[in-house]
């Protein structure tokens, strides 16, 4: 059988990347927008561990290791933003916060 | 030693200008005596005749052909070629007017301390007078023109703050302002005509110029046409400028304006010394003029033309300064009248003779407004003879000297003038009627003024007796009509003046008797003296002529004094004229049709451009940047919505572009 | 690369098919889940690519672990939709985002499609892998070996999370009670 070419992993994994980029530009909810940060993260592993496969080189899986470690540190931590800014602000609707504006 | 004629009166202008700047003046006019100003001020001047008068007998020490001292004081510019000196000459003409600015401004300055001994700022009014001084004398002695347009214009400048002195008055400060405004129209021309003179010659310095000049007119006896022209045109805008200084037609109309100031500074600019900067110029430049006979036709026309006018308008007067102020501007166009026909001697000797007579009657009206408690109008004066009589006698003189009656100083002067106007090449019968005219105008006008003042029944209420001379209540003044005018004699310090003046009044003339004129021999040098041969009239005319004048003078006494004794006569003679006589007492509305001619236009020009240009174009513009950039930031401000969505959708948008461009690239 | 095609799009088809309904679902509840099930489908990508104790850590890390926290603050803070009634944002803005995200994707895939790819730079071939122990005891042994400084680190790094996160979400107590004696002493304990 013919196998599966590396771009076609790759075209996928970019796939689900900006899917997750959509979540992200249209969800109103933090939790869903951080969730959909969660899957661009990924997609980029997917990519590591492609390339680490095609090129016969440990790196890209070590790369990957990390990285889920710290998306894991970093949901963490950005639940707890959201948890201590819930306090203030009563609601998770990303158009409350606005603090930045003009 | 010639500099310090120049830089005593800068010195005591700096003294006096000193002490009220930093004392009087930021303490808020507190009340000074006039006295130690004055001394300090009339110190400086004197001292700087002395220094005249030493350098006088030093000139007339020296041989005849080389009679001239030089004082260059420092080189104030070296431009590309053109190097500037201040530098001062003395030769017989500037060491003859020398004298008598500094000898009568001195006596000038003796009397406003009299005068001015109830003002608020003294110390401002002498420093003003030094700086005048210092600027007269920085125009006689400028040895270029540049220096003498830098004294030119120094007296215009100190001519609008003395003339503007009680600037507190709109009336006053305007005066002030026409004057100043008219004598730069005048110093437009003298400034062109400098600019022409630099391009032609390539020298402003009035000796070097003389040798350019000479040497252009060695080319045959006739200038070449295009030469001609030039030093013509020179010579007019010369003359334009001594038009505005010297107050002829048409920019005259400063003078009669000017006599709002204090009756010492029209004593002293207006009579004595400003006006005939003019004539001095003239006279100094007349190897040039020589060489125009248009340009002198242009001066002996408009010289004689002024003198007429001048006199019609004083017949009808009321104030006693305006009348002077007329006189002086028919004076002053007899002196124009006299160089433009080529007798510069004659114009020089009747500029001398005439600063010694009408300074003398200007300080005695002063000595009279003084003593009638600031009034003006002669129709409300009136047998002042007996209640001040030193002031009539010294202006007895002066009212002879100015009729022309023999052997006063008036009479030498104007005589040769008409006697000139009458023979010389240049001169014409029609300007020696003009002349005569204008004597027999003057003897009337003078008679009429000083019968109404000094002669007659007192046509004012007079206080009760004890006031005379003794206790000079200085603070009753004519406002409180029932009490009446305390009229009283002036003060010794403003009579010396007075007496002095008169005495030269009547002797001053025999500097310059016509065949013997010591006047013309001093100035041989200088202003070659004219050839007997070339007159164009037989010399016993020149008899004729002056019984001629004579009996003109003193048949304008006799009418003067006729009419003038029954005052009934005059008012009926008056409403008999009336048309003519509104005509000649609103001065030919003259100043009527400047204000519409020009000024309104102009003003109206100014306001035009103002709301049109200035206000509508430059001022939208400017503010429109700022509008702009208001705007812009107001239209930007949307973008800042806060919300990271948003930012994170540019951010793709900014990212698809440049990721595309580089793709395409590719591609 | 030795990948069946057949397992690679349905585990490929299932990913794409949950992310989407991670994005399109209105529930926070019904995300949470759908990527719980993209992570099942990523793993068994992994698996298939030989990337074995990544595949583990995927299920026991993201999605046993950090999806696990994700429920827990929805359910915390009730951030289901429903309870808050939040009007999803207009049609016009999301076909926008839409569409550009489509264009992007669709460039990085041309891209993909269009460059050479290098061979091999190293030797750990599947067969040199499997002769060596295999995937995770291969993994191990570079970890605390070449790659022991990253390893190091990231505990660190972890350890600053633990504390950041536990200084963000802490509850402040009251200044009254700072001042206070025996009164509401322990009322709201941290």
């Amino acid at each position: 059988m013919n196998y599966v070419q590396p771009w076609v992993i790759l075209a996928f994994s970019a796939i689900i990347f900006f899917i997750g980029f959509a979540g992200i530009l249209v969800r109103r909810n933090i939790l869903v927008v951080l969730m959909c940060i969660e899957l661009m993260l990924n997609a980029a592993n997917l990519t590591f561990v492609t390339f680490s496969k095609q090129l016969h080189h440990m790196g890209g899986q070590m790369s990957v290791f990390f990285i889920i470690t710290v998306a894991a540190a970093e949901s963490a931590i950005g639940l707890g933003l959201v948890v201590a800014m819930f306090r203030t602000l009563r609601s998770v609707d990303t158009d409350d916060i606005q603090l930045l504006r003009e | 030693m010639l500099a310090l004629i120049a830089l005593f009166p800068l010195i005591g202008f700096a003294i006096n200008g000193s002490w009220y700047a930093f004392f009087q003046a930021p303490q808020g006019r507190t009340k000074s005596g006039a006295t130690i100003p004055g001394i300090i001020a009339t110190t400086a001047i004197g001292l700087s005749f002395l220094v005249s008068l030493l350098l006088f007998f030093e000139l007339k020490g020296l041989p005849a052909d080389n009679r001239v001292l030089e004082q260059v004081v420092f080189n104030w510019m070296n431009i590309g070629g053109f190097s500037l000196d201040v530098a001062f000459r003395l030769d017989p003409l500037s060491s003859l007017f020398t004298l008598f600015v500094t000898g009568v401004a001195t006596l000038i300055h003796l009397y406003s301390i009299g005068y001015m001994s109830h003002d608020a700022t003294p110390g401002k009014f002498f420093s003003y007078l030094n700086l005048f001084s210092f600027a007269m004398l920085m125009l006689i002695l400028g040895a270029n023109l540049p220096i003498m347009f830098l004294g030119w214009e120094g007296v215009g400048l100190c001519s609008y703050l003395l003339i503007g002195y009680w600037y507190a008055d709109m009336e006053k400060a305007s005066a002030g302002k026409k004057a100043f405004i008219v004598n730069r129209v005048g110093d437009f021309g003298f400034l062109l005509a400098m600019f022409m003179i630099f391009e032609k010659f390539g020298t402003l310095d009035m000796s070097q110029l003389r040798v350019g000049v000479f040497a252009l007119a060695e080319h045959g006896h006739q200038l070449a046409a295009a030469d001609l022209g030039i030093i013509t045109a020179i010579c007019i805008l010369l003359f334009v400028g001594a038009m505005g200084k010297s107050a002829q037609i048409p920019l005259y109309v400063w003078l009669p304006d000017a006599m709002a100031g204090p009756t010492p500074v029209s004593a002293l600019i207006h009579a004595a010394t400003m006006v005939t900067s003019g004539i001095y110029m003239v006279a100094r430049l007349n190897f040039m003029y020589n060489l125009s006979p248009t340009a002198l036709e242009v001066v002996a026309i408009i010289g004689g033309a002024t003198a007429f006018f001048a006199a019609t308008i004083a017949i009808a007067q009321k104030d006693i300064k305006k009348v002077l102020a007329y006189s002086t501007v028919s004076q002053l166009g007899y002196m124009f009248l006299g160089c433009g026909v080529g007798a510069y001697a004659a114009g020089v000797s009747h500029v001398i003779t005439h600063a010694f007579f009408k300074a003398l009657l200007f300080l005695g009206a002063g000595s009279v407004i003084h003593g009638m408690h600031e009034e003006q109008d002669i129709t409300k004066m009136g047998g002042l003879r007996s209640k001040m009589p030193k002031t009539f006698l010294t202006f007895a003189a002066g009212w002879l000297a100015i009729c022309g009656i023999p052997p006063f100083s008036g009479f030498f002067s104007k005589d040769e003038i008409l006697w000139q106007a009458y023979a010389s090449p240049h001169g014409s019968k029609i300007l020696w009627a003009l002349g005569a005219m204008t004597a027999v105008m003057t003897a009337f006008y003078m008679t009429r003024l000083f019968y109404l003042t000094f002669l007659g029944t007192p046509r004012f209420k007079e206080a009760n007796g004890d006031d005379h001379g003794k206790s000079h209540g200085h603070d009753v003044h004519s406002e409180n009509k029932h009490a009446g005018i305390a009229v009283h004699e002036s003060p010794m310090v403003m009579v010396l003046p007075l007496q002095i003046l008169g005495v030269l009044s009547i002797i001053g003339g025999f500097i310059a008797i016509p065949h013997m004129s010591w006047i013309e021999h001093w100035l041989d040098t200088v202003i070659p003296a004219h050839d007997p041969a070339s007159l164009i009239a037989a010399p016993s005319m020149e008899w004729v002529l002056m019984s001629v004048s004579v009996v003109g003078a003193a048949l304008g006494i006799f009418v003067g004094f006729k009419l003038y004794a029954d005052l009934k006569k005059a008012e009926e003679l008056k409403l008999r004229f009336a048309g003519l006589n509104k005509l000649l007492e609103n001065k030919w509305y003259i100043d009527e049709l400047y204000e519409a001619t020009i000024v309104r236009p102009i003003h109206a020009l100014s306001v035009g451009l103002w709301k049109g240009f200035d206000i509508a174009v430059i001022d939208r513009t400017v503010l429109g940047f700022g509008r702009v950039s208001q705007w812009s930031g107001q239209a930007l401000r949307v973008i800042q919505t806060g919300s990271l969505q948003h930012y994170a959708l540019v951010l793709l948008m900014g990212l698809i572009a440049s990721v595309g461009y580089l793709l395409y690239g590719l591609a | 690369m030795e990948i069946n095609p057949a397992f690679f799009y349905i585990f490929a088809g299932l990913a794409i098919a949950f992310s989407l309904l991670v994005v399109i679902k209105k529930s926070a509840i019904a995300s949470a889940f759908n990527l719980v099930c993209v992570f099942f489908s990523f793993a068994g990508i992994y698996a298939m690519m030989d990337a074995h104790l990544i595949a583990a850590i995927q299920i026991i890390v993201y999605a046993g672990a950090v999806m696990v926290l994700f429920l827990f603050v929805i359910m915390l803070l009730n951030a289901d939709n429903a309870a808050f009634d939040m009007h999803p944002i207009g049609r016009g803005k999301r076909l926008v985002s839409a569409s550009f995200v489509v264009v992007m994707a669709g460039m990085f895939i041309w891209v993909f499609k269009n460059t050479t790819y290098l061979g091999p730079i190293s030797n750990f071939s599947n067969a040199n892998v499997e002769a060596a122990g295999g995937n995770t005891q291969v993994l191990s042994e570079l970890m605390f070996s070449e790659y022991i400084l990253p390893f190091e680190l990231t505990s660190v790094l972890l350890l600053a999370a633990i504390i950041g996160t536990i200084a963000i979400a802490k509850r402040k107590k009251p200044a009254a009670l700072l001042n206070g004696g025996s009164a509401a002493k322990g009322g709201n304990a941290q």
